[in-house]
Parts: C-alpha cells; structure tokens; sequence
C-alpha cells in the first residue's frame, strides 16, 4: 500500500486509508476521496472522530459499508497495518459449483425419436445434463423472451380517450388567441411493475441454481430497473447489481462472488422474514409480482415460513411459487414447506426445463 | 433570513449546540456531518429507520439558522413541473383576453413577451430554494420517486442553477443547504449517493432518547420520560414488524400526558399501544409481555 503515515503528510495517510476502503471492497472513487480530504481539512485532522466521521459521511454509501469502514479505520490509525487490512478474498470455486458438476447424475437416455436436439434439451430437466449439454443451454437462454408486467402509472399522458386534459386543451387555446378549438385528452398510461425474484442457493437446490440465475439475468437485461433479484440460503443477499452486467457469465460469475452461502442449509421462513423486514415491507415487495424459486424444504418448523408468505402475499400484487420438483411425474405438494406456503400463492409453477421456465415468464409477463 | 447565518457557525459542536437551542439532539457523527454539509455546501443524504429524526433535522436546521424550510416532497411520477416550475396557464389566458380586450393595436412580440413574466411563473420548492437561498431545501423520500427525476436532481444540486427558456438562467447567489432523506425501498443511484455527504441514522441511546422526550415535551416528568423510553428500547428488542421510531416515543408520551398519567403501568400503557404500534401482530405480542416490558 502507500507510503508510512507521518504526521507531516497527513494527506498521503488519508488517501492511503481511502485505497484501504477500496481493497476491502467499498465503492471508493475519486471524487469520493475528494470530498473527503475537503471534509477533513475543514475539520480538524488530528481529532480522530473528526475523521472517522468525515470519512463516514464521504466513502460510505450504505449501511452495510459502515461496519467494513469501522474494520478498516481500527487497522488503519491503530498502527497495526502489519495484520494487513482485510482483503475481500474472491470465492474462487464459485463458479466451479455453479457450472458443470459433474456427479454422475448425467444418465444419458437414448432418444430414438425424430425430434431435434434443441427441441428435446429444451424440455429436459437441467438437473440431469451433461457439461456440454448445459453450455448449450446457456445458450439457449438467450433465446427467451422476458415481457415486463405493467402497471398503471400516476402520471396522464395525452390519449385520444379518457378524461378531458384542461392543460392541454387551455394551451391549444392560448395558441390560438384564446379561441377554443379541439378539446385534448388524458388518461394514465402504464409503466413496467416491478418483478422481485428470491432464488433459494441451498443444497438441494444445488443442481438448479446456475440456471435460476440464468433466467434472472434474461430478465434483469430486459428491464434493468424494475427486476430486483436476491438469494436466499441461510442468509439474504441482493444480486441485482451483479446481474445487471451484460455478458451472462461473466454476471453469473460476479453474482458468485457476491453470494456467501452457495449449497449451505436453508432457513427459508427466517431468510424471508430478513428480505420483508429489510425490503420487502419498505416497498420492494409493495404491488410486486414476486417469484419464490426454492423446493420448499423447510427443516423443522413451517409455522415461520407460513406466516412470513402471508406477510409477503398481503405486500406483493402477485406471489408466484417456482418448484422445480412440480415438474416431475408423481409430485405432490406434501413437504412442510410447501403446504405451509400453499394457501398464500397465487401460481405454483414448475421449473425444471426451458420451457418450463419460458411459461414462468408468461404468468409473470401477464400478472 | 440571514445570509450571515449559515458562515456564522464555526464547528461541529456549535451547530450541535444551536440545534439543540431548538429541540433537536444530534449525535455526534450526525453533528460532524451536518456541520461539513454546511461548510462544504454539500448535499446531506440522511437514511435510517423512519421516525429516528432525519426530516426533523431539516427543520432543526433551518430553525437553527433562521432560514426559510423549503420542502419537496417526492413521489412516484414526480417530474420537473412540480418540482422546478410551472406556467400559470388560466392566469396567462386571462390576461391575453384583457389585453385584447383593451388595446387594439397591440404589438404581437410584445404581446407575447408579456405572456411569459415573472408574474406567471409557479416557483415549485427547488427553483423557490434556489431564487431565496440562502434557505434549506428538503428533499424528502427520495426513494420513492423515479430514476429519471433523481438524475433530473442531480444536475441541479451539482450546478446550483436552472434554466428557463423562455426567462433565462437561474442561479442560486448561495447555494441553498440541501437534505435528502431515504427510507431505502429501493437504492438511490450511486451518482447522486457521489454528490451527497453520506449518514445513517441509528436509533438512539437511552439516555439521549430520555432527554430528547424532556426537551420535547417539558411538560413530562423525568419519571415518566423515563419509563416511556426504556420500554420503548425493550420494544425494539422484540423482533418487531414496525419497531417504533423516537417519533413513537414522543407520540406515547404525548398521549400519556394528554390521558395526565403521570406514571406508565400496565394499565394506561394498554390504553396508549396504539401510539407505539401500528400493527396488530404487534400489538399482540407486546400486549402479552407487558408487565415484563414495564418492570423497571
């Protein structure tokens, strides 16, 4: 890192701590740093608490940098740098975990019917493909369409039916002289609803979350910002970020590296609590289509998970329930989990194949 | 107004030391924050729990001051008209039909020019904050307006200054101090997050949440203020769907004081939940452990 802080250059010891920030992972830029060292000089640069505060106040920018920052500011101006500051560590075998894991799960069935390979791999469940299957469909997914829910918005727009527009009709008449003249209209016009996808990364979800995430992608590119996308495993994690980034690899990739709890347990009803009292209540979840991508198994009690879905089914304009187990032959909903949340879906669907995943996108598009 | 008002405070613990002249306690982050906004004529983003304070704060500050509370409050569907300005249509029309009506050998140039004076201008809070600065503007809930109006937003409080077409230019002489406030249903873009001095509001400590119910409300003993603050804390611990805010803490003492109990017991605390929570899950749960809650 930068050279010894010395008191003589207090600057050089401040902008040190700030690429301190940056390493461990805050959104530190330039002009961030700026204003701190402004904030800095207008305060006084050897009281610690001013600094601590300017510097809170300048390179943070949400509750979750602040207890990072506190990390960093304790290494930083106790001296103790030899520790070394903490350094986000990249989790490598992320993506090693969400591509091709090759168990031998991949029985090959003999297809002896003239359909085409496309065809079959887009009805077969993506738990049982080969490597070189999957990355065909990842190129598959392309081929989705994803079709934003609408809403009607607050704002009117001009429209040759509803109700009178004075504005409009009173400027028509300024244009001409005060002479009345047509009579112009208004009504609401629509805007995209906002879509909330929470993706369970547990263990047994294991085989179907790379293309969960997939689907998520498709449908975070086409309407950036009206998708928010977060997993939920033993803890919450929003992913949107990530999944805004184009290249759909190299999204899924940076969304590994954000998503702490890939194939650990699941505590769905407290996870969900987490995401309604921290989002969801807020107005995330508020007049939402809400998809729910997990198989419902709940460990212990489902009493949690029942109330915490009639929470979430009071907030969203839609709950849909995506299970991937639906889609199998012989499924019945009987898991804990699942007959908990039951009452409170408005659509259970599968999600298991590619189709299966494009009809997923025709409830949402239609909510 | 004064315009000496804003120069005039010199540190961080002055302006402590003036906001609490009105009745607002501030931290000590807070103080040091409010005080660089001030200094630095930075945009102050303040998020945290509703109700710890971040609107009052705006009040706080230009009380302290003695500057003018200009505020906006956001939507969803806001835009530039109803936040910058607007054109008093009807009032324009009316005056072209006196102007025709009296003169008949009026010059159309002029005609028109007159149709877009000053007198016809609707000033909405921003273009209003920046014509009386010095003033405070408050840009209330951020979040729940669209991303296109934050970045509308954006390029005013980077410039300080707005232009009108058919009017010209507008600069703010000094640029107003300007507090957004954020309840985070939904990220505010990082580049206005970039232009703003950043603060989360916690809740506060017992002691300051004590001394901001004596502050507020001198009419309430300390015993009760007292009690009132330490069960709102215990509250909060209770894994709540709306853990109260100081504003609910004020509310309950205030419908205390409005019932004249002076003492908080199970009974007149029953009586007042619905100050404290607005749920009804809520309220059931505290409503069981309520003698627990008030034991002292």
């Amino acid at each position: 890192m930068t050279t010894e802080a010395t008191s003589a250059e207090p600057d050089l010891a401040l902008t040190g701590f700030a690429s301190a920030l940056r390493h461990a992972g805050l959104a530190v830029t330039a002009d961030r740093v700026h204003l701190f060292l402004r904030s800095v000089a207008a305060l006084d640069a050897t009281m610690t608490a001013d600094v601590y505060w300017a510097g809170r106040a300048a390179l943070c920018s949400g509750p979750d940098d602040t207890a990072r920052y506190d990390e960093v500011f304790a290494a930083w101006f106790s001296g103790q740098r030899s520790r070394g500051v903490v350094r986000r560590t990249p989790q490598a075998s992320v993506q090693a975990a969400l591509g091709d894991d090759g168990e031998g799960q991949d029985g090959k069935r003999t297809l002896n019917v003239a359909a085409s390979a496309t065809e079959v791999l887009r009805h077969r469940d993506v738990a049982d493909l080969s490597a070189t299957d999957r990355a065909e469909l990842a190129r598959l997914f392309g081929t989705l369409r994803p079709r934003a829910p609408v809403r009607r918005a607050t704002r009117r727009r001009p429209s040759h039916r509803g109700d009178v527009d004075p504005r409009r009709t009173l400027r028509a008449q300024l244009r001409q002289v005060g002479e009345p003249s047509r009579v112009h209209y208004r009504r609401r016009g629509v805007r995209p609803r906002r879509v909330v996808v929470l993706i369970d990364v547990s263990g047994s979800m294991r085989p179907y979350a790379d293309s969960l995430l997939r689907l998520a992608h498709t449908m975070v590119q086409q309407a950036p910002r009206a998708v928010e996308v977060f997993t939920i495993g033993t803890r919450l994690t929003r992913v949107t970020g990530a999944l805004r980034r184009r290249d759909a690899d190299f999204a899924l990739r940076s969304a590994g590296d954000v998503v702490p709890d890939w194939s650990g347990g699941t505590r769905l009803g407290e996870v969900l609590k987490v995401f309604l009292d921290r989002w969801g209540q807020r107005g995330t979840a508020r007049r939402a289509v809400v998809v729910v991508c997990s198989d419902g198994w709940e460990r212990g009690d489902a009493t949690l998970l029942g109330a915490q879905m009639e929470r979430l089914a009071g907030l969203a304009h839609r709950v849909v329930w995506l299970n991937p187990h639906r889609g199998k032959p012989g499924y019945e909903p009987v898991q804990a989990g699942i007959v908990a949340v039951l009452p409170h879906l408005d659509d259970l669907v599968a999600g298991h194949s590619l189709t299966s995943f494009a009809e997923l996108l025709e409830v949402v598009a239609d909510a | 107004m004064n315009a000496e008002g804003v120069s005039a405070v010199g540190s961080a613990a002055e302006l402590a030391e003036r906001l609490r002249a009105t009745g607002y306690l501030a931290g000590e982050g807070l103080a040091t924050v409010g005080y660089l906004a001030l200094a630095l004529h930075r945009p102050l983003l303040l998020e945290g729990e509703p109700g710890t304070g971040k609107t009052s704060l705006a009040a706080g500050i230009a009380e302290a001051l003695d500057l003018d509370l200009i505020r906006l409050q956001c939507y969803e569907g806001i835009d530039a008209s109803q936040a910058l300005y607007d054109w008093d249509f009807p009032r324009q029309i009316l005056h072209l039909r006196t102007v025709e009506a009296t003169s008949s050998d009026a010059v159309v140039e002029e005609v028109e020019k007159s149709l877009f004076d000053e007198r016809f201008l609707l000033s909405r809070p921003v273009l209003r904050a920046l014509r009386e600065s010095p003033a405070v503007l408050l840009v209330d809930e951020i979040d729940r307006a669209d991303d296109e109006f934050e970045a509308f937003l954006l390029e005013v409080l980077s410039t300080y200054e707005v232009t009108i077409p058919e009017l010209g230019t507008i600069t703010a002489e000094v640029p107003p101090i300007v507090v957004l406030t954020s309840n985070r249903t939904r990220e505010v873009h990082d580049a206005l997050k970039r232009r703003c001095l950043y603060h989360w509001i916690d809740h506060p400590g017992l002691a300051r949440e004590v001394e901001i119910v004596r502050t507020r409300l001198p009419g309430v003993s300390a015993r009760l203020a007292e009690q009132v603050a330490r069960s709102v804390h215990r509250i909060r611990e209770l894994d709540l769907l709306k853990p109260p805010g100081v504003a609910e803490t004020l509310d309950w003492a205030r419908a205390l004081e409005a019932l004249g109990a002076d003492v908080l017991d199970v009974e007149s605390a029953a009586a007042t939940l619905g100050a404290v929570l607005k749920y009804r899950e809520d309220t059931d749960r505290v409503r069981e452990s309520l003698d627990r809650l008030l034991a002292s």
